[in-house]
């Protein structure tokens, strides 16, 4: 028999009392809080992302580029990442400032290495969903986001996520995202509690995150 | 460079009772203890103390897992069609020595003489580090408070931190001395500072993501709807091995599955806010099978039985195989913060540990026998827990199995005679279980109320009666020979 036959026969023998059929639970219920109000989801996202020390900015669309640049100032970058898909205009104003845009595909085509990344300082992206409870931006890796390694190996990441994108609860973005795409759900810096269980700001991903709100 | 060795091999424990007398002497430890237990439980209150639904979630959290073990073999079958769909190949494996050995093969096919690892204790419990380094594979632990364990030599002593019982300072003395004999060395001004030890691992760990060409992970959550496996953690270490190695290779307990996505609604209030006492972890990754451009293109899941199917078959214990091991349990109970995580002789300690060792190894160890003691049976840990599994009573319910082993007159005992032709063909062995759940029926309202040399806990309170399959049933059907037999 093969492991999988095998496997699969105990776990049906040691449930042969069981007599509810598949799916008896129903769909899976939705607990969360509504929504109070667009504002007001919006303040406890903003609230709640810097309440673990990721930096928060507010600004009108036409501000994104400007704004962008002045965040990859503070952090001393020099060079940025450009997933293929970004909108041009995000960076504009930090090339004219000087920070050298990388683009993930060169001429080419081929996709930068791992080590390309590790000498690049920053990563500029948009989001899927912001959630508001837990402070909380979930990128599912379109091409305004670019591939996983992107916004992981820099070590300043700006997310510009739009204030139409935050939804208030877990259960909203949940039912929001695609699974068949890659999500990473980043809330805060990378950190740890290992060190006698109190948390600390910068381990592998990015040490500094800055998110932008729009709108 | 050399080798690094694990954590040594539970083998040979002392009882519960007798590591922890040992570990009480430890001072140091029991201080770093009690100050991140105590840490820790006040910020898991703060969180858990907003969410208005909290009983609500733990409810649905219980629910979910309830329908997926009782209809396991149909999700199993979901999720494993998902992977497959979406370009994974997925692999089963009945037991550790079968999962160690698919691990292995499928690594020694990349060529690759090392591998990155996050943090999983399904990898831990079936001691996979110490199978690759036989095997001349280095397995290098990436999540801090792993390598903390890995480079001092040291075992794990809790689910979630596993260097716990270990304070900064020990942890700056670890970096210093033994960073150098791996890879890059902890640079010669480190202080204590926590963020100076985290920065240090940060600069000793890159290059070996950077290399890194297979990773080794288990999986929060597996979902059958969809194929996604989910990754909680803190770090950014598992987005590492997640994202940049060309092979991923992901050991997963049979019971971590969940029915839908949707169910993450759920689970991913419940997880984070129990465990580190946040709204959310920094960082969750989810990927279901291949995605051509972006991360590992070879992606393999092994699915682990190792004992669960066992632990499934008591319709009482089957509970335990909801645990999501986030260590709110561990956190809360006053036996686990004196003696330390080591007395449990398992990478499965505290209070879910005291159930699930004996479940899942059988209680033919002097350790494994004593773990259903360890416990005052306060019920903090019910309380604390996200998915409501019920602790004490299954405690109280392994103290009986454990009483009846040691009379030997109990109908288990007198049967185990037969147990290997039993099990020998399958048809026998679903005859037997019907046999054994009878005799458990039979046996019915039976207590225990007095037993010699077990203290006073037994007279005060009846025990009830042993599950439908005995551990010794369990032991013999999946090891081929008799707990007394063992080589
Ligand atoms: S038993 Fe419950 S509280 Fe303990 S680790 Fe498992 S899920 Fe968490």
């Amino acid at each position: 028999m093969s492991a999988r036959e095998e496997i699969l026969g105990r776990l049906r023998a040691a449930t042969t009392e069981v007599t509810t059929p598949v799916g008896h639970r129903g769909p899976a219920p939705v607990i969360g809080v509504p929504s109070p109000g667009a504002g007001e989801t919006l303040e406890l996202f903003a609230e709640n992302v810097a309440d673990y020390r990721a930096s928060v900015t507010r600004c009108r669309p036409e501000e994104v580029g400007t704004v962008v640049a002045g965040l990859l100032d503070r952090a001393g970058a020099r060079s940025v990442v450009v997933p293929d898909g970004l909108e041009a205009s995000w960076v504009a104003a930090a090339r004219e400032a000087g920070v050298e845009l990388v683009p993930d595909s060169g001429a080419d085509g081929a996709l930068l290495t791992a080590a390309e990344l590790d000498a690049v300082s920053a990563v500029v992206t948009a989001a899927r969903v912001g959630i508001a409870t837990t402070g909380t931006v979930v990128l599912d890796h379109e091409p305004d986001q670019g591939r996983r390694a992107l916004t992981l190996v820099p070590d300043q990441h700006v997310c510009v996520v739009r204030a139409d994108q935050v939804v208030h609860d877990v259960p909203d973005a949940v039912a929001l995202l695609e699974p068949r795409r890659p999500l990473t759900w980043i809330s805060g810096p990378s950190a740890t509690s290992d060190i006698e269980l109190d948390r600390v700001e910068g381990v592998h991903g990015p040490r500094t995150l800055d998110v932008v709100i729009v709108g | 460079m050399t080798l690094q060795t694990t954590s040594p091999i539970f083998l040979g424990m002392p009882s519960f009772q007798k590591a922890a007398k040992d570990a009480l002497r430890n001072t140091q430890q029991r201080r770093n203890l009690a100050h991140a237990t105590s840490t820790i439980r006040a910020k898991r209150a703060a969180v858990v103390g907003e969410v208005d639904r909290w009983e609500e979630l733990r409810v649905a959290g219980a629910d979910a897992k309830d329908e997926v073990l009782h209809h396991l073999p149909h999700y199993l079958e979901q999720l494993e069609a998902n992977l497959v769909a979406n370009g994974a190949t997925v692999h089963w494996a009945r037991d550790a020595d079968e999962a160690n050995r698919i691990v292995l093969d499928l690594v020694r096919a990349t060529g690759s003489d090392e591998v990155v690892k996050v943090k999983s204790m399904a990898t831990q419990e079936i001691e996979l580090n110490e199978r690759l380094e036989e095997a001349g594979i280095h397995a290098w632990e990436t999540d801090l408070a792993e390598l903390i364990v890995q480079l001092g030599h040291d075992r794990p002593s809790h689910i979630l931190v596993p260097a716990i019982h270990r304070n900064r300072a020990e942890i700056r003395e670890i970096f210093r001395r033994e960073m150098g004999g791996v890879g890059r060395p902890a640079p010669d001004d480190l202080t204590d500072e926590p963020a100076r030890l985290a920065e240090a691992a940060r600069a000793h760990l890159r290059e070996k993501f950077l290399r890194a060409r297979v990773a080794i992970s288990g999986a929060n959550f597996a979902i059958a709807d969809t194929g996604t496996l989910v990754v909680v953690e803190s770090e950014g270490n598992g987005r590492m091995c997640l994202t940049l190695p060309e092979t991923l290779i992901s050991v997963v307990g049979v019971e971590k599955v969940l029915p839908t996505f949707a169910d993450l609604g759920t689970f991913l209030q419940l997880l984070p806010r129990s465990s580190t006492g946040e709204r959310m972890n920094p960082y969750t990754s989810m990927w279901t099978g291949v995605r051509e451009g972006d991360g590992p293109q070879d992606v393999h899941v092994v699915l682990l039985d190792n004992g669960r199917s066992h632990v499934l078959a008591d319709d009482l214990g089957r509970q335990a195989l909801r645990c999501i091991r986030c260590s709110a349990c561990l956190n809360v109970c006053p036996v686990y913060e004196r003696a330390g995580g080591h007395a449990y002789g398992s990478v499965y300690p505290g209070p879910i540990g005291a159930v699930l060792n004996p479940q899942l190894r059988g209680t033919g160890s002097d350790v494994d026998k004593s773990l259903p003691y360890a416990s005052s049976l306060c019920g903090a840990c019910f309380e604390a827990c996200p998915v409501r599994i019920d602790i004490p009573s299954l405690l109280v319910h392994l103290r009986t199995q454990v009483v009846d082993e040691a009379s030997g007159r109990s109908p288990e005992a007198l049967s185990m005679k037969a147990a290997a032709w039993m099990f020998a063909d399958h048809r026998r062995l679903e005859a037997a279980q019907r046999g054994a759940t009878l005799g458990s029926r039979l046996l019915g309202d039976r207590t225990v109320r007095s037993l010699p040399g077990l203290g006073a806990w037994t007279q005060a309170r009846d025990v009830p009666s042993p599950p439908p399959e005995t551990f010794r049933q369990w032991w013999a059907r999946t090891h081929g020979y008799d707990v007394e037999e063992a080589p």
